[in-house]
């Protein structure tokens, strides 16, 4: 190329985008290509075990206190942000507008639209792929996205019997059907239906699938015992340095996860019973499965400019998020065994390899089901004739796992565990200043749901 | 925190009767600062020593502020009661001319009305070579400090001892003398400010003085430090209040409160000042304004004060400072304290006075103390000004805790016999952080109704 051609294509290019700027929008054309999305800070207030100190705390509290410890942390009081989106698993019927309710409690301005998502433990990560997608479209700019449990304040259901009494009592014309209906009440009738996480459709707990899927990967004892002990020994040295100085708000005096053991250690695991599973093979333990716990998060997003406009510093970009499902009414597939799929998917998408990451965010609703997702992601024949992969997705550094505790030391709010990890990986990526994470969460229903994120 | 010996006698009729009957103090309600108050609610009468350059001054700063000027003479008579009576001594420089003091201030006193303010205004001291001139102006104090001790009904009097260079500016004393003549300072009495010259920007907004600055204020989850942050979000400033992770609760609450930014930060982290300048550097492209208020109390007699009773409240109390400063002061540092900024740190009457049972606290005071007078001269020449206040007695959490005797006591021994209220604290720092009070450095203005202790 002679210097006057390379003058000529340039002069050309220059000429051309003056005509037509490469940014503008055609009037009334309101299609643009997506923006990156990125996560701006998170808060979450300390997780709590069931029955305790957060014993009359509500959800509507709980959450609207987290995200206010947000809008404090990055001084948003007044604000109109795009939406807020968040749920909760366990819900009051008055809870029907939870979120609206909290933003309306909050110090967010009253303009900022809300509602409710609801999709078991993975609502707190869906919520986050929902309101990203939004600011990606261009259709907002800024969101907070978040979760919220109790199982101290779950609901009591009335016993149906008596709500068909009741009902019939209701729609009764005269006075004397209304007693002739109150009377047929009988006290079994007066005992309210306890509130399970069972699986509708097979009766059978979260525990006790999950201790079916263990044995059938062989996963052993000590190793669920190792996992635990890490979570909570990683969990308390996070404390220790701080890293949660800026990603936690006191709530009700509680300043710490309050399930978290320091000195937890495989031989102190060992001496636990199991729980879960009969007879010999039974290897999970309440040490190794998550407690009930009570506690809310928020996460904030938003577009580049809106960062920038706000001086916040983005912690990391939200890459991609995928949902899988699985069906394991037939058996065919373990209930917590969604991730795997869902992680397969996204990787292919984004032309990645499970060994593209920095960190690894594996939810852990028992210390087992990251170890089945793990065997699973290393075994040929599982990716073969359930992802349908020529090659395993392959294994993982461990020591890139969990490493600021999860759920087992931390807790597990059911939607409210996705807020969590999302700040703390986002905030690990920013620490290291590069790199990618993977967030994994399995969920009730044979859900699982993932997402990338990538330093900022 | 209420003072329920003071409404007893204030406000309830039979608690009135008896307080009069037997003799009882009675603590006057003090006027505080409320949204649109007038800076004076009746005239003011000025008057001074031979020329008098500052009165003029004076008389110029009451009318810019609405109010209404008398010029006093030993003769004057007065029909309305005076809200203030401003004085120049400045140029009073033998004992022969402190009559003339006398002469005016005296029949003035006794037409004053509710929390009147009297301030007289001198040349200071040690400026002075003469030394019958420079015991004249110290005789100032002698007179303020006395006549602040037989003020009635919540009045207060001070002193503002100006250098001779700054005598001819009165862009350098409006905001000094405004604050003493302002109910803001409703709980300072019997105290000399030292006002130097300096270059002070000509104020037109007395009511948001720190619009468009930013002020970082630690210990600001309760207290007086959450009450020194209201006082600053009045006056215009954005702020960063800082608090220990464990207070992070409240912290927030208050930050949310005036749409502030909330930092969950020990101030004892190794790190403190590069995370308060981060913080600031997201927020702002400056730091106009460093709070150091997070303080802590251990107390023990000295005997039995153990190494980490000692150590903990030196390093929350003082030494937290030297390392936060020292990031802060560094000109490299993005989010570092501007040129022409304030450092404003609280001592405390135990670092005046000592206290029994606080050689620990008392010596962190103190210290404060030695930091400011230091400090500011090492900073004159970037027109940053460090001060300090010692509060006295503040109903707060903290001395709501001190046995019922011993606070009564506390609470009673001062000139205006009542505790002060954290706002009083929060008034008089926003007074140092003003850009009209660039004169004022090196200084400790106690905030203590005139407390006995230590004085
Ligand atoms: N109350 C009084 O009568 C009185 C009198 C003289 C001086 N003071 C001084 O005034 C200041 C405020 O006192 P107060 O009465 O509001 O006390 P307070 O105890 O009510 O408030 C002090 C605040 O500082 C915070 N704090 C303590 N250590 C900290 C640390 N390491 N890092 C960050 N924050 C920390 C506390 O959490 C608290 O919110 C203190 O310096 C105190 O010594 C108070």
């Amino acid at each position: 190329m002679t210097i006057e051609s390379i003058r000529n294509s340039l002069y050309l290019l220059l000429s051309v985008s003056v005509i037509h700027p490469l940014s503008s929008t055609p009037k009334g054309d309101s299609l643009m290509s997506p923006r990156d999305v990125y996560v701006l800070g998170g808060n979450r207030i300390p997780f709590v075990r069931s029955g305790g100190k957060y014993l009359k705390a509500s959800n509507q509290d709980m959450l609207t206190t987290a995200i206010d410890g947000l809008v404090s942390r990055y001084g948003l009081a007044g604000e109109r942000l795009g939406e807020v989106a968040a749920g909760a698993v366990l819900k009051h019927s008055r809870d029907f507008n939870l979120t609206r309710e909290s933003v309306l409690g909050s110090h967010l301005s009253p303009t900022t639209p809300a509602y409710d998502v609801q999709q078991a433990c993975g609502t707190g990560l869906e919520a986050a792929i929902l309101v990203a997608n939004k600011i990606a479209l261009g259709q907002i700019d800024s969101a907070i996205a978040g979760g919220t449990d109790t199982t101290s304040d779950a609901p009591l259901a009335i016993n149906d019997g008596l709500r068909r009494t009741l009902m019939k009592a209701n729609y009764a014309k005269t006075p004397q059907q209304r007693i002739s209906a109150v009377l047929k009440i009988r006290p079994a009738q007066l005992a309210p239906e306890q509130p399970t996480n069972g699986e509708p459709r097979t009766g059978l707990s979260m525990g006790e699938h999950q201790a079916i899927t263990t044995k059938e990967w062989g996963i052993t004892r000590e190793a669920q015992d190792e996992l635990t002990a890490l979570s909570h020994q990683n969990l308390a040295a996070a404390y220790d340095r701080g890293f949660f100085d800026d990603l936690i708000t006191p709530y009700l005096g509680v300043t710490k996860d309050n399930n978290l053991r320091p000195d937890s250690t495989v031989e102190k695991l060992a001496k636990l019973k199991p729980v879960f599973g009969k007879g010999e093979g039974a290897t999970m333990t309440a040490g190794n499965s998550t407690p009930l716990t009570d506690g809310a998060s928020a996460v904030l997003l938003g577009t580049k400019e809106w960062a920038d406009e706000h001086k916040i510093t983005p912690l990391a970009r939200f890459v991609d998020g995928e949902t899988a499902a699985v069906d394991y009414v037939t058996g065919n597939e373990g209930l917590l065994m969604a991730p795997p799929y869902a992680i397969a998917r996204l990787l292919q998408r984004n032309n990645l390899t499970l060994q593209d990451f920095d960190f690894y965010e594996i939810h852990e609703a028992f210390a087992s089901t990251v170890l089945c997702h793990l065997a699973a992601m290393e075994s040929a024949e599982f990716c073969k004739e359930k992802l349908g992969l020529e090659a395993p997705l392959g294994s993982i550094d461990r020591s890139k796992l969990n490493v600021n505790g999860s759920s087992l030391a931390a807790g597990h709010p059911f939607a409210a565990t996705g807020g969590r990890i999302i700040a703390s990986a986002a905030k690990q990526l920013h620490e290291k200043g590069s790199g990618r994470a993977l967030i994994s969460i399995c969920a009730a229903g044979g859900l699982g749901v993932v997402a990338i994120l990538e330093a900022a | 925190m209420a003072d329920t010996y003071s409404n007893l006698v204030n406000k309830n009729p039979l608690g009135k009767k008896v307080a009069s009957q037997f003799g009882l103090p009675k603590p006057a309600l003090l006027r505080r600062y409320k949204e649109g108050q007038q800076l004076l609610e009746g005239p003011a009468a000025v008057a001074g020593i031979g020329s008098a350059p500052v009165a003029a001054s004076a008389s110029a700063i009451v009318k810019a502020s609405g109010g209404e000027v008398v010029d006093a003479t030993p003769e004057t008579s007065y029909d309305a009661r005076l809200a203030a009576i401003v004085f120049d001594a400045t140029q009073a420089r033998t004992l022969d001319q402190l009559d003339e003091l006398r002469q005016v201030v005296a029949p003035a006193l006794k037409k004053t009305g509710s929390s009147a303010r009297l301030v007289v205004i001198g040349t200071t001291p040690s400026e002075l070579s003469d030394p019958e001139a420079a015991a004249t102006q110290q005789a100032l104090e002698g007179i303020t400090r006395s006549i602040g001790k037989e003020m009635l009904r919540g009045g207060t009097a001070n002193l503002l001892w100006v250098d001779e260079k700054a005598q001819g500016d009165s862009a350098v004393l409006a905001a000094p003398l405004r604050f003493l003549l302002s109910s803001r300072s409703a709980y300072v009495s019997g105290q000399p400010i030292r006002v130097r010259d300096a270059d002070v920007p000509d104020v037109d907004d007395w009511h948001s003085p720190l619009a468009g600055e930013t002020a970082v204020i630690t210990g600001a989850a309760r207290g007086i430090g959450a009450e020194i942050a209201k006082v600053f979000a009045r006056a215009g400033a954005n702020l960063i209040l800082v608090d220990i992770p464990a207070s992070g609760e409240a912290l927030s609450k208050v930050a949310n409160s005036l749409g502030a930014t909330a930092l969950q930060l020990d101030v004892t982290a190794a790190d403190a000042g590069e995370r308060i300048a981060e913080a600031v550097a997201r927020k702002s492209d400056k730091l106009d304004v460093m709070v150091h208020n997070a303080g802590i109390t251990r107390d023990k007699l000295f005997v039995n004060t153990d190494e980490n009773r000692w150590g903990s409240v030196l390093d929350v109390n003082l030494r937290a400072q030297f390392r936060i400063n020292k990031v802060l002061l560094d000109k490299g540092v993005k989010g570092g304290l501007a040129d022409g900024g304030r450092i404003i740190g609280v001592a405390s009457i135990s670092g005046i006075g000592g206290n029994r049972g606080q050689s620990n606290y008392a010596a962190s005071k103190a210290g404060v103390i030695g930091m400011v007078r230091q400090l500011s001269q090492t900073l004159a020449d970037r027109n940053i000004t460090v001060n300090a206040v010692a509060p006295g007695f503040i109903e707060t959490e903290m001395t709501a805790k001190i046995p019922f005797a011993t606070r009564e006591v506390g609470r009673r021994l001062n000139s205006l016999l009542q505790g002060g209220q954290p706002v009083d604290v929060g008034e008089a720092i926003a007074f140092f952080a003003e850009p009209g009070s660039a004169g004022v450095t090196g200084q400790v203005l106690r905030v203590c109704g005139q407390s006995q202790l230590g004085a």
